[in-house]
């Protein structure tokens, strides 16, 4: 473009002349093409004033109905070029005396082609109309399908003839395009500016027309067919160039969405599992999805806190600390040797599972390490610590974050029926499977959204059922209180066994039987009870929660319980050992120094393996952990394996022949149980957080186990079990499992951090060995390594005088912060009910009124059947101006788009307040057909 | 301009690319493959020469068992939609037709029109009860219960009808679809499965 406009700057004034020339060529060609088209009126629109100004007049009216149909028919799509369009020429003809040769240019430019000279004449036959208000009509005929059928029938097969002579003869004339192109270098300046002002309409147009075919398409087709050939001239005329661009500029968008599309198919192929948990949330529903979607975030979460372990403990260790056998925390002792390789003995993680890296005992208590100098036991620590940060850290964010598309979605409810049943069919779906797990999904939601509904149309008797859960709470808090006291009570009872030897069976085993037994017998109970409540299935859900955690929490604190009875005496054990071995060593050196007068101490010469040694508690609370953990995965699986598979084989085949419908009676398939699983899932992690001080290895155990998991179950899910009798959604944001999380994290904290912080390490395993407290380590490395100022810095940071303030300030600052959250929340649903209300307004006013708004009618008006009655008075007033956007119906619900659009539209008035053509043209005026089709279809407007 | 052989002209193949909505407008490739597509359904009724614009139609039966189509439960609607006579027999005009609207670059309203003609199942312009319920039953494979189907249709045109008059008008549709999340997009977004889904779009041909 720039190139063309500069040239014709360049040349402008010579060309002049050129143009008067040329300007009878068109003409003449105009003229002939006329009989040739068997539609004279060629450049009638720009011809206007000129010689054959007047036989196009009469053609003109000759052509009447035919022009007008056609320029009906395209109307719809022409409605923006059809105001701009018209206005130009409109101008045109205004400007036409004293400039007779610019429009003289523009005519034969438009000459250059017979369809254009088509295109204009049905352009201009258009434009006529709408001046008298006929735009409307235009618009319409297109746009009811069936309801001005018989009036377009005829117009329409002619319309197809025409345009079958015009596509003839565009073959022919298509090459004259380049000769059209130089030959419009030869225009003024202004010429230029309006023909781009037209062409720029026209692109509008053209870019548009495509989502604009509402009609059958061949119409369209043919129709649209004459449009493109005024397109692809003007285009030739002003913007070759722009063409091709705009032509790259869409093929690249094309391009632009396409990868956007493979791009995120790419993604969704990149997050793990997605497709599994989609298949399973397919046909289990979303409660089922959650569960599995927690699995999958733990997992993520473990891997990152596997790789800090690993790769900052556990690898330094393996390929720069001492190897297995050089000194005694590495090696098994003599007396364990013989069966430290038995198959039994390392399932109970000790022989050389005991010493291997899995456990705290195997770390060295060098400061340094390896030739990288690595400074293990800091590490060490500082990854314990890390590990809960982090966790802590993650956890809170994700909650924070969940809440957050929880407080986005408010819109959410208002077509919830509607959007699934109209949006949620995929239409991309080809292929069979697909289609079936998308058929299943569709019916799950549908299922959910029933649930919902359901519960919110349940009219019940309020007080019953206050007093029915206030019984159930009752009932269960009385349940949770009796297992608390049996728990505590079989615990002091275990103590007192614990020093007796004539011990039954029973005796031995109570605490585990007792815990078993209730983590048997109460979650079920407390289903039935719950049954009490008749909750919304995704609140009971909740509820069974809690209360299980509860009851699990006993599990817990008997474990701890027993494991720091175990801690306390293997502590006293090792002071004794402690004080022997030491005594024994001063022993040695004292003797050793006596005898060979050497004050420099060799150490003894014993084997590694012979060294006496104390029962380092922290890697028996390490193993214990690592069984708990390993057991718990073996439970799991195996009741999987024989809950559900064994179950669901048994009901499969025993069905044939059995006495009763054993797939519909009493065993059935089994539910999968969300509650159970979650809950599950949260203890692991707590074990895994309280084990893998003392056993880094823990953690890469936990991901082998989450790993398999998540294709066990997935399959045992898909396989093995039935969808819920009421499928739930989930709630949206998980953060009650979140929730659980962070509870668990909290209380596994506690041991954790109380051990590191009270209880004085091993002395002779472990990365602490030697030391008072393990965090020693963090004091050595200040004093020794950091420089002394840092130190002092420290000292003072950890003045009460400086502690109390921040710990003040904090409160301060989550006090102030809980405030304005809630002061958000409340104007957050104070908008939710503003949005309601004028819902519910716009919903009553359109019921009060029927004609609303102009848009909204000019949309009905697109059903054919409503236009029926009687065609209005042809007069228009300008406003339908704005109908051009309102063909596109979708626009119509957003304001916004609407807005826009009739901006759009609406520059042109301004071109088009001037319009004055000369009355010949507009001779014909309304003809029968016209009238019609110009009916607005709702009788006349109020304006 | 890359006219194949002699099926379409020049101009039929200008006039559509800038009707079809597969606007791969600079891609002239894109007509041809489609036509092939179509003629590939039935290449004995389909003649290679489509300059004079033969008068052909394909039975629904074939148009259904396109690979696009047949796992659609509203491909019989689509095509009947689609097609001049609304039997589901296509001319190859129709079936163009078809192509651009569905495909991804079809507008939004454009793609709202149509569907609500899909889902308007007695043609008579309005979303009734039994639509909705002719709709629920063929996107859920009639595995909901009576009542729940009775109750779904209720709580649709609760939700989705403006005028109160108990059925959907192209109005209420539009102004229900253009509020949802994304009713075009979320046919990609949430559907995980589409990973092999072949998409409904001449792009892809």
């Amino acid at each position: 473009m720039p190139r063309r406009s500069a040239a014709v700057e360049d040349v402008g004034i010579e060309i002049d002349e050129d143009e008067t020339d040329s300007d009878d060529g068109g003409n003449r060609r105009k003229a002939n093409r006329r009989p040739a088209g068997g539609r004279g009126g060629g450049g009638r629109g720009r011809g206007r004033g000129k010689k054959a100004g007047s036989d196009e007049e009469e053609d003109d009216e000759d052509e009447a109905p035919k022009g007008r149909g056609r320029g009906g028919n395209r109307r719809k799509p022409g409605n923006k070029r059809g105001g701009g369009k018209n206005n130009g020429d409109d101008d045109d003809s205004e400007d036409e005396s004293p400039k007779k040769k610019r429009g003289g240019a523009a005519n034969r430019k438009k000459g250059g082609k017979a369809q254009d000279s088509d295109e204009d004449d049905s352009d201009d036959g258009k434009g006529k109309r709408g001046k008298k208000g006929g735009k409307k009509g235009g618009k319409e005929e297109e746009s009811g399908k069936g309801k001005k059928g018989d009036a377009k029938g005829k117009d329409k097969g002619k319309d197809k003839d025409d345009d079958k002579k015009k596509k003839k003869k565009g073959d022919s004339s298509s090459d004259s395009n380049s000769n059209s192109d130089e030959e419009e270098e030869s225009m003024s300046e202004g010429e230029m500016a309006r023909l781009m002002e037209e062409v720029e309409e026209k692109k509008k147009l053209i870019a548009t027309i495509r989502n604009k075919p509402w009609r059958m398409k061949r119409r369209l087709v043919l129709l649209k067919e004459a449009q493109q050939f005024v397109d692809k001239f003007e285009g030739a005329l002003g913007k070759g160039k722009g063409r091709k661009w705009y032509a790259y500029k869409v093929m690249m968008t094309k391009k632009w969405i396409k990868f956007q599309r493979d791009f995120e198919n790419f993604r969704t192929a990149c997050i793990p599992w997605e497709r599994k948990i989609k298949e399973v949330e397919s046909h289990f529903g979303s409660s089922v999805a959650s569960y599995f979607i927690f699995l999958r975030w733990m997992y993520g979460m473990n891997l990152v806190l596997f790789g800090l372990t690993f790769g900052l403990v556990v690898i330094p260790e393996v390929l720069m600390g001492l190897p297995y056998g050089s000194i005694p925390r590495k090696t098994v002792p003599r007396a364990e040797q013989d069966t430290a390789q038995d198959y039994s003995v390392l399932m109970d993680f000790n022989g050389y599972c005991k010493y291997s890296v899995l456990f705290y005992g195997y770390y060295d208590d060098k400061r340094t390490i390896g030739p990288l100098k690595f400074r293990l036991p800091l590490s060490y620590l500082l990854v314990g610590i890390g590990s809960f940060g982090y966790s802590l850290m993650l956890v809170i964010r994700t909650m924070a974050k969940n809440a957050d598309v929880g407080g986005g979605d408010g819109e959410e409810g208002e077509f919830t029926f509607a959007w699934k049943m109209f949006t949620s069919w995929d239409y991309l779906i080809g292929n069979a499977e697909t289609a079936d797990n998308k058929y299943a999904s569709i019916t799950t939601s549908f299922k959910e959204s029933i649930v919902d509904e359901q519960e919110n149309q349940k009219d019940e008797n309020i007080h019953l059922r206050r007093f029915l859960r206030v019984l159930a709470n009752f009932l269960i808090t009385c349940s949770l209180g009796g297992s608390g006291y049996l728990i505590y009570f079989v615990v002091k009872r275990s103590q007192e066994f614990a020093n007796r030897n004539d011990l039954s069976w029973y005796e031995k085993n109570e605490l585990e039987i007792i815990m078993s037994l209730l983590g048997l017998v109460c979650p079920p109970l407390f289903e039935t009870i719950a049954e009490l409540e008749d909750y919304h299935p995704r609140i009971a859900l909740k509820w069974q929660l809690g209360r299980i955690f509860a009851l699990f929490l006993g599990n817990l604190y008997t474990f701890l319980f027993a494991l720091f009875d175990e801690v306390n005496s293997k502590l006293d054990e090792e002071q004794s050992i402690k004080n022997a071995s030491i005594w024994a060593m001063k022993e040695y050196y004292a003797n050793y120094s006596r005898l060979l007068n050497d004050s420099d101490a060799t150490p003894p010469p014993m084997s590694p393996a012979d060294v006496i040694r104390g029962p380092c508690w922290e890697t028996a609370v390490g193993i214990e952990f690592v069984k708990l953990t390993v057991s718990d995965i073996q439970v799991t699986y195996l009741t999987i394996l024989i809950g559900d598979f064994a179950r669901a084989v048994i009901v499969r085949f025993l069905n044939y022949c059995w006495c009763w419908d054993l797939e519909a009676g009493f065993p059935s398939y089994g539910e999968f149980d969300i509650s159970g699983n979650v809950l599950g899932l949260v203890f692991n992690q707590g074990m895994i957080w309280m084990g893998a001080f003392y056993a880094p290895g823990l953690v890469g155990i936990n991901v082998l186990r989450l790993l398999s998991s998540m294709y066990y179950q997935c399959w045992a899910v898909m396989a093995t079990n039935v969808p819920h009798e009421r499928v739930f959604k989930a709630s949206k944001s998980n953060n009650f499992y979140m929730g659980l999380l962070l509870l668990i994290l909290f209380l596994s904290l506690l041991p954790v951090v109380y051990t590191i912080m009270t209880l004085p390490p091993s002395f002779d395993c472990g990365p602490f060995s030697g030391r008072a407290k393990m965090f020693d380590v963090i004091m050595e490395t200040i004093t020794l390594d950091l420089p002394a100022f840092m130190g002092t810095l420290f000292s003072y940071a950890a003045n009460p005088g400086l502690i109390i303030p921040a710990v003040l300030l904090m409160v301060l600052a989550i006090y102030y912060l809980n405030s304005v959250s809630e002061a958000y929340q409340n104007s957050n649903m104070e908008l939710k009910k503003k949005m309601q209300m004028a819902r519910d307004e716009e919903k009553n006013r359109r019921n009060n009124k029927d004609s609303t708004n102009q848009v909204m009618k000019d949309l009905e008006d697109l059903l054919p059947n409503r236009s029926l009655s009687p065609p209005p008075e042809p007069e228009k007033p300008p406003e339908p101006e704005a109908k051009p956007t309102k063909t596109k119906p979708g626009s119509a619900g957003k304001g916004v788009n609407l807005q826009k659009d009739v901006a759009l539209a609406s520059s042109n008035p301004n071109v088009r307040g001037p319009v004055d053509r000369p009355p010949g043209p507009r001779g014909p005026g309304p003809g029968p057909g016209a009238g019609r089709g110009r009916g607005r279809g709702r009788g006349a407007p109020p304006s | 301009m890359g006219n194949k052989q002699t099926i379409f002209t020049a101009q039929q193949l200008d006039a559509y690319q800038i009707i079809c909505n597969p606007t791969l407008k600079a891609n002239v490739l894109v007509l041809p493959r489609l036509f092939y597509r179509y003629r590939d359904l039935a290449p004995q009724l389909v003649p290679l020469d489509y300059t004079n614009h033969p008068d052909v139609k394909l039975p629904y039966e074939l148009i259904g068992s396109m690979p696009e189509l047949k796992d659609n439960p509203f491909r019989q609607r689509i095509a009947e939609v689609f097609s001049e006579d609304g039997e589901g027999n296509m001319t190859l005009d129709n079936f163009l037709d078809m192509f651009s609207v569905l495909s991804e670059m079809a507008p939004r309203d454009l793609k709202a029109y149509y569907a609500f003609k899909i889902y308007d199942f007695n043609n008579d312009d309005f979303i009734c009860k039994s639509d909705l319920e002719k709709t629920l039953n063929k996107l859920t494979r009639n595995e909901l219960t009576e009542d729940e189907v009775k109750m779904v249709c209720e709580k649709v045109i609760d939700e989705a009808d403006l005028d109160n008059d108990g059925r959907l008008s192209l109005e209420d549709f539009q102004h229900m679809i253009n509020r949802a999340p994304d009713f075009l997009r979320r046919k990609k977004e949430k559907e995980v499965l589409r990973a092999n889904t072949v998409k409904l779009c001449p792009a892809s041909l």
